[in-house]
């Protein structure tokens, strides 16, 4: 879960990491007051979940309040990779004699944190990493042994700072490791670090993800933030049909219906689970079929779960037919599925046996689900027919109608 | 309406005290419910569990043929 | 011979007393697995399926030789559980649990590599070689298991559960079968990644050939592509590569925790490149997966 860059510079300002004067702005007239506050020359920043946003004009500098309100009002109209920014940032400009980069992530490979440092901050980490490879330091930290500071200074020092600036970065670089782990971050990046002209050190800009799974763990700090639970902060907001979905999973335990999707195509999807969802939208798509959405259906839902789910995306409209399928499946019971996706689609309205193009779900009491199956007329197949096959059957089934 | 399940409970459940707790009590998915108190109570189908049914059997385990687990789409 | 597992392997189900733990008791002993015992805090002296229950794993361990566990207890007493079993010098340990914090399962996953213990897991359905045991829910149901898993040459891992299961099913189908497979676990940071466990396929004399499934998310498939390039290998390897629709979506978070794209080395199209340059087959279909495996079996000169 991203955070915005005001929230994580919240949380660093928590940690005593010196940051410019700024105030979050959502009109532009809040953000000439805020500039005129501030004084002198400003930067607006946009407020958005995505990178790029200096490339696509989401970030200005501004000399007076007249000037900041006239860049407010154009970046707070203006889309960056689809999302609408919730505001802009307003903060002082300071002039900045080098910059550096600093960031906590995870190496999946070395199964650790790994902090990352660099004298030249500012640009693409990853075209520093490539090109200038002794501007970089990786530095791993123990899962075990608690993180102590030295190894924020280990990490400035291996790309040859010294003197007065190391005990400051170094500083501001543990304060950073401090928060990823404290709050079960999976990035905590600051970019730039400037050095001022008078040897102070301000973070200007940073991005924070959270770890998904800890959301439960660090309520108070979001609650401080303003972040509310139903904000998924994924890539875009949720639509109403994802938010239904996503009503539809919690409305009992058992079972997973989870991570709807809306797509824009015609052919409704039951599929499941993690790795069999992904595996099966591809199998539509290269059939030629258009998902109308994606889902991941998985663990022993109950008929009502199954059902629920069938029902909206039946409800969707465009969509007269859908197609349910899964991996040969362990715990999912063949005949509970096939219950809840027949009510389901009797509940939208429509006939089983035209709506359910076809439905693949190999596993535990399959012949019991055929009985079900057959009697209401839809056709079937079994595990002799592949993930692939049967979705090509599918859009087969879309193509004819 | 339940649509792939109906469960018959045989009306000399509604004798025994005993039994009628011991099938509120068994059934994973909450098919029966215990209606009434005292002389008056019942045990009754819950319609909105009974297509959760999972064929387990463990009504029939304790109630045997006084309780039948029908399968409407058998029928 | 197998990896990891054998038809003698003794092991123990923590939080065996769960709900879904004692349907996974039922199903291993039914397959014929040795579960000798499980673990529930404050319900020593009772029994699941016949299995006696204990406080603690040292009860287990301090009077017999116990080869693995299955940690089966909720998120947040996983970590725990896992480092009691470790401590109590247990190896092999298979961690069925989702949704654990990353930071705890790197935590664990250190101390097991000090203590010289192996992780399967967290987030997956364990392991099977096939005919012999199983460890985990992989397969579900004695009867669906032996259909979905026969026993054969064939090394299979997977980052998905429910994808070891449709692959080796596949294998069982066309043939070929299956020595071990292993349900890796979908999580950023697991215990055994493929190139973690690619030695001891190489090592197993059963295994004559390599199927992996693979997603966008994570250094897993460069790091095999690397291991294979680097040490070359014996076996062929054929990789099928779900979520190519993913590319397209940066950001956006689907299938498990471990997938998502965030930059250019997690998406298929890169892996895929890197995958076909150390001599991996790429599969776009799952029944391409015996397939191409057989054709390499054949120019090898293996008798399968």
């Amino acid at each position: 879960m991203r955070l915005y860059e005001h929230e994580a510079k919240q949380v660093l300002a928590r940690h005593r990491v010196a940051l410019p004067q700024r105030t979050v702005a959502t009109t532009a007239d809040e953000a000439a007051s805020a500039a005129a506050e501030i004084g002198g020359r400003v930067i607006i920043k946009s407020q958005v979940l995505t990178g790029g946003r200096m490339k696509a004009g989401g970030v200005r500098f501004a000399e007076s309040a007249d000037e900041a309100r006239e860049a407010a009002e154009a970046i707070l109209g203006l889309e960056i990779n689809g999302q609408q920014p919730m505001g802009v940032l307003v903060e002082q400009a300071s002039p900045v004699a080098q910059e550096y980069y600093a960031a906590v992530t995870w190496d999946a490979s070395a199964k650790r944190p790994v902090v990352i440092f660099s004298d030249m901050g500012g640009i693409d980490i990853e075209e520093v990493a490539e090109q200038h490879p002794e501007h970089l330091s990786r530095t791993h930290i123990s899962n075990l042994r608690p993180f102590s500071d030295f190894e924020a200074k280990l990490a400035v020092s291996k790309v040859g700072v010294t003197g007065g600036g190391l005990g400051r970065l170094s500083r501001i670089v543990a304060a950073l490791t401090r928060v990823f782990l404290e709050y079960d971050l999976t990035l905590a990046e600051i970019n730039p670090i400037g050095r001022l002209e008078d040897g102070s050190f301000l973070a200007l800009d940073s991005h924070m993800d959270m770890e998904e799974e800890a959301r439960g763990a660090h309520a108070a700090l979001l609650r401080d933030l303003g972040v509310a639970d139903e904000d998924t902060r994924q890539a875009r907001p949720p639509t109403e049909f994802e938010i239904a979905g996503a009503q539809v999973d919690a409305a009992d335990t058992r079972g997973v219906a989870g991570r709807v999707v809306e797509f824009d195509g015609d052919l409704g999807l039951i599929i499941g689970a993690g790795g069999g969802s992904l595996t099966l939208f591809d199998a539509v798509r290269s059939a030629g079929g258009r998902p109308a959405n994606y889902c991941e259906i998985g663990g022993n839902p109950s008929v009502a779960k199954a059902a629920g789910l069938a029902k909206l995306v039946m409800s969707k409209p465009g969509v007269e037919k859908i197609a349910v399928m899964m991996n040969v499946v362990s715990n999912t019971r063949v005949d509970i599925m096939a219950r809840g996706v027949i009510k389901g689609v009797i509940e939208a309205g429509y006939d089983p046996a035209e709506a359910i193009t076809i439905f693949r779900i190999p596993g535990s009491w399959e012949e019991e689900g055929v009985k079900i199956l057959d009697r209401y007329g839809v056709e079937w197949v079994d595990r002799s027919v592949s993930m692939h096959e049967a979705a090509q059957r599918a859009v087969a089934k879309m193509q004819e109608a | 309406m339940a649509m792939f399940i109906r469960v018959d409970i045989d009306e000399s459940v509604q004798q025994d005290a005993d039994l009628r707790g011991r099938l509120a009590e068994v059934c994973p998915v909450d098919i029966f419910t215990i209606e009434g108190e005292g002389d008056s109570a019942r045990v009754e189908t819950v319609e909105a569990n009974l297509d959760e049914c999972t064929l387990c059997d463990l009504c029939i385990d304790v109630a045997g043929d006084a309780v039948q687990v029908v399968k409407l789409y058998e029928a | 011979m197998s990896v990891l597992i054998d038809a003698d392997s003794t092991f123990i189900v923590q939080g065996i007393t769960g709900r879904e733990a004692v349907t996974m008791t039922r199903e291993l002993l039914d397959y014929g697995s040795k579960v000798v015992g499980g673990v529930t805090p404050g319900r020593k002296g009772r029994e699941v399926h016949g299995v006696p229950v204990e406080d603690t794993v040292r009860a287990f361990t301090e009077r017999e030789q116990i080869d693995g566990a299955i940690v089966a207890v909720p998120p947040a007493f996983a970590t725990d559980a896992i480092l009691e079993a470790i401590e109590a010098g247990v190896k092999l340990i298979v961690v069925v649990t989702e949704r654990i914090p990353r930071a705890e399962v790197a935590r664990a996953v250190e101390y097991a590599a000090q203590e010289g213990a192996r992780i399967i897991g967290p987030n997956c359905l364990g392991l099977i070689a096939p005919g012999k045991s199983k460890m985990g829910g992989i397969g579900g149901a004695a009867d669906a298991t032996r259909r979905a898993f026969q026993p054969g040459v064939i090394g299979v891992m997977s980052r998905s559960g429910g994808m070891t299961t449709e692959i080796s099913n596949a294998l069982s189908e066309a043939g070929l079968g299956v020595s071990t497979a292993i349900s890796i676990g979908g999580d950023a940071i697991i215990g055994s990644t493929y190139a973690e466990l690619m030695p001891l396929f190489e090592a197993d004399e059963q295994t004559q050939g390599i199927a992996i499934y693979s997603e966008p998310g994570g250094p897993m498939e460069a790091q095999l592509a690397e291991h294979i390039a680097e040490h070359g290998s014996r076996l062929p390897v054929v990789a099928f590569m779900a979520g190519r629709f993913m590319d397209e979506m940066p950001g956006m978070r689907f299938g498990h925790a471990g997938t998502i794209v965030e930059g250019r080395a997690d998406t298929t199209a890169d892996k895929i490149a890197r995958l076909e340059a150390a001599g991996i087959a790429v599969a776009e279909r799952i029944e391409e997966i015996p397939v191409l495996l057989r054709e390499r079996l054949d120019a090898n000169g293996s008798g399968a």
